[in-house]
């Protein structure tokens, strides 16, 4: 599954579009950013509620490719851009972190 | 509110320390003009204007016999007599301080009697400077610079700190600075990309590169981390000036937090960080004082996970 097809497949809204469109491996759901750089797999999409720019920090360390923030949480503006020059995808969605993270598993596993 | 903004009570214990070893003499204003009694009011205003001053003594020979404020002034304006000499018309029950009072007493004047200045006389009660709540702002932040300026210099990288190499920086971290945290980790996961192929190796350095730059955002009063590339060694050295970690067996215990509400609502202080730094790193030290707590985290890169040196290196 590709990092864009989070938008065109499930539905989650781009609000960072400045990326590199690459094979994305699997999800990882945390809102512990320390738990995040422990235990996410690189080329991931993180499922978070963290909007704000350390998790684009912790995620460019991490090396994870996207960010879909849940519950429609507002992203501020300097979130945006640091991950613009970071090159990391930023998705959001109304949905909590269980749903979305229920049907970027089931599309991965689809596969 | 205080003019002052700080008591002799319960403000830090450094700006305390302070305002009790200043003397007023080192705090006042020396150059202090003044005027004759037969000055007319009129005069002291023009003084006032031109050296953009809000009082005046008037002495002789050294001798304190009264002071013209700005409120004087307003007052001979309102009711004519202006041109009146200011014998008649200056303040002459005034509030004095001696030049071999701590600065604390100044404060508490200013707190107590709210006016702009006091005139300062020696023991001999000559009057030898003028104080405002403006010249001890500036005596205190001309003493914090100093005091940040000693601070900085216990930081300064020293030889046997970190190993010497081709390659090799420092960063300087903020307290709570949650806008610029993790650029220290920035930089060093880049240098490393430039000289590291094995992408898993690198994820490591940058794992414990930002967790212990975010310890010193979240726990310490501010400090330092260090990056060396050198002897096939990424090393990572964060230094702080405290408030040191009580039992450092506790804080390597996963879990174990002593992050504030707020401080977790952004998603740090989960109790992670120095085990995460711990399991990523080959060799791992951690010394803590109240003083300061100095973490060493090295991560061994064989030859054959390293990219070719560069030419113009």
């Amino acid at each position: 599954m590709k990092i864009s097809q989070l938008e065109t497949v499930l539905g989650f809204r781009t609000v960072q579009n400045s990326y590199e469109d690459r094979e994305m491996s699997c999800g990882y759901t945390s809102d512990l950013l320390s738990d995040v750089m422990a235990n996410a797999r690189e080329d991931c999409v993180l499922i978070t509620i963290q909007a704000h720019k350390n998790a684009v920090a912790v995620a460019t360390m991490a090396g994870i490719a996207a960010i879909l923030v849940c519950n429609s949480r507002p992203i501020p503006d300097d979130m945006i851009e640091a991950a613009r020059s970071e090159g990391i995808a930023v998705f959001v969605t109304e949905k909590s972190q269980f749903i979305a993270g229920g049907e970027i598993y089931q599309a991965l596993s689809r596969e | 509110m205080s003019p002052m903004l700080l008591n002799t009570e319960d403000s830090p214990p450094f700006i305390l320390e302070l305002i009790y070893r200043l003397r007023i003499r080192d705090v006042m204003t020396r150059t202090v003009i003044s005027v004759p009694r037969g000055t007319r009011m009129r005069e002291v205003q023009a003084l006032m204007k031109e050296n953009t001053i809000t009082g005046i003594p008037v002495a002789e020979d050294g001798r304190l016999l009264g002071l013209v404020s700005v409120d004087d002034i307003l007052n001979a304006l309102i009711d004519g007599f202006i041109d009146d000499v200011v014998e008649n018309r200056m303040t002459r029950n005034l509030i004095v301080l001696e030049d071999d009072m701590p600065l604390s007493f100044a404060i508490s004047y200013f707190e107590k009697y709210r006016y702009g200045r006091f005139p300062i006389l020696d023991r001999s009660k000559r009057l030898v400077g003028i104080i405002s709540s403006r010249d001890i702002l500036i005596k205190l932040l001309l003493e914090f610079n100093t005091e940040m300026e000693n601070l900085e210099k216990q930081f300064k990288w020293s030889e046997g700190e970190v190993p010497a190499g081709s390659t090799r920086c420092e960063f300087a971290v903020r307290k709570f600075d949650f806008e610029n945290a993790g650029k220290a980790s920035f930089e060093i996961k880049k240098i490393c990309k430039e000289r590291i192929s094995d992408p898993k190796i690198i994820r490591r350095i940058a794992v414990a590169a930002y967790e212990l730059e975010m310890n010193l955002v979240v726990h310490s009063n501010g400090g330092k981390v260090f990056f060396s590339w050198a002897d096939n060694k990424a090393t990572i050295v964060v230094i702080d000036s405290g408030p040191g970690i009580p039992n450092v067996e506790d804080a390597l215990r996963e879990g174990f937090t002593t992050a504030t509400e707020w401080v977790q609502s952004l998603g740090f202080g989960a109790g992670m960080g120095l085990p995460n730094t711990k399991r990523v790193a080959d060799e791992f030290s951690i010394e803590s004082s109240p003083s300061g707590t100095k973490v060493t985290a090295v991560i061994r890169v064989n030859q054959d996970e390293q990219l070719p040196d560069k030419e113009d290196e």
